[in-house]
């Protein structure tokens, strides 16, 4: 009777730790998230304008169908990206999640202060060999540190009556979330560099 | 003989125990960091990086995006102001004001998180299409045959939810009561 109490006793300290295990473990195994169910319809660096949310509408849940919905799904491993999203008539958003979906940062038309919100979205080693001297740019550009190399950019633009949802969708359609071709050429022109190093 | 089966035992009661209230934990939810008044809940946390383990879990199993602090903050309901499940088939009238936002929306979904198929394609609200009294008071009335006023259909479903979302507003991580954030009241006035 004793060695059945004491099994059950262990079992559920074993359960506690697996509970514990699988609970962290879950964001990193889920096959279902958010990242994994927009990668087959989105482009890589570059915006894609999701559907309006209607009820047949099931690639994720709990979307607001008052809003317009563009993604941009990001690798920042080519280098730092510029995203320009201009600002709607009534409310825009751009929210950044890690590859995780972890909403690490986002911000409103408001905040932005501007007509158009300008970001550069970098890496925190991409941020740090930025040149010091380029305090110019860093004044009237917002740097935002991503904690992954990958991950989402959601920008959202309401349309406060069902008859404007053609303008937000229209607004989001010209926004623009890239990395700059200068940086696409220095990737791809440094590869040719190392063989003379080589040699010697 | 008996090793082997108390072993058994006990990693049967471990995966039972440890994977059971995993999957407790991600679909109903836990008490961690949430934000509650009246019918309403929020997890403005989940808008952040310092978000708790277990609302990552539940995000990530369903595969939604949680709404960022700096964009706004979702309150959600599923029973009425008196803890009765919201049901599809009642009159459910939600009236009041909501807290201070620059722009908010009200949502009706299914239990899976997907909008209500209606042959009036109005699946919500927002602040600026919303019917007003003279003092800024709204009532919505939440029914599956049409109402006079802001009718917003059910399709019949027997169980449903409310997300009412507010824009760039200082609800938050901070807040804590219903005098910071002024929820409108949830009321089941009749079921047929």
């Amino acid at each position: 009777m004793i060695r059945l109490l004491f099994t059950i006793v262990t079992g559920v300290v074993l359960g506690a730790i697996v509970h514990l295990v699988s609970v962290l473990a879950l964001p990193r195994i889920a096959s279902q998230d958010a990242y994994s169910r927009l990668t087959p319809t989105t482009k890589l660096n570059a915006v894609t304008q999701l559907l309006p949310a209607d009820p047949s509408y099931t690639l994720m849940p709990y979307m607001d169908p008052a809003f317009a919905v563009a993604v941009c799904r990001y690798d920042l491993s080519g280098g730092p990206l510029k995203l320009t999203v201009p600002v709607s008539q009534a409310y825009t958003s751009v929210s950044f999640y890690t590859r995780n979906e972890v909403a690490y940062y986002a911000i409103n038309d408001r905040s932005a202060g501007k007509k158009v919100i300008e970001l550069d979205l970098m890496t925190e080693a991409q941020h740090n060999e930025l040149p010091e001297d380029e305090d110019v740019t860093a004044a009237d550009r917002l740097i935002i540190d991503s904690p992954s190399t990958t991950g989402l950019i959601v920008m959202k633009a309401l349309a406060p009556e069902p008859g404007l949802m053609v303008q937000a969708q229209a607004t989001l359609a010209a926004s623009s979330c890239k990395i700059p071709a200068e940086q696409l050429a220095k990737t791809t022109e440094a590869p040719p560099s190392p063989p003379p190093a080589a040699k010697r | 003989m008996r090793l082997i089966f108390i072993t058994l035992l006990a990693l049967l009661v471990a995966a039972v125990v440890g994977l059971g209230t995993t999957w407790m934990t991600t679909t109903r939810g836990t008490e961690l960091g949430t934000l509650t008044i009246g019918a309403w809940t929020a997890r403005p946390r989940t808008g952040t990086a310092d978000v708790d383990p277990y609302s990552r879990a539940t995000i990530t199993r369903n595969g939604e995006l949680p709404i960022g602090t700096g964009d706004g903050v979702a309150f959600t309901a599923t029973t009425d102001d008196g803890r009765r499940p919201l049901d599809g088939r009642c009159d459910v009238v939600v009236s009041g004001v909501t807290p201070a936002a620059r722009f908010w929306t009200l949502t009706l979904y299914d239990n899976k998180g997907h909008l209500v198929a209606n042959s009036m394609q109005r699946y919500g609200f927002t602040s600026q299409e919303i019917v007003r009294g003279a003092d800024g008071a709204f009532e919505i009335r939440i029914a599956s045959r049409s109402r006079a006023g802001n009718w917003l259909p059910t399709g019949g479903i027997e169980r449903y939810a409310l997300m009412l979302r507010l824009y760039d507003t200082p609800v938050g991580v901070a807040t804590r009561t219903q005098r910071d954030a002024p929820m409108p009241s949830i009321a089941t006035v009749g079921c047929p």
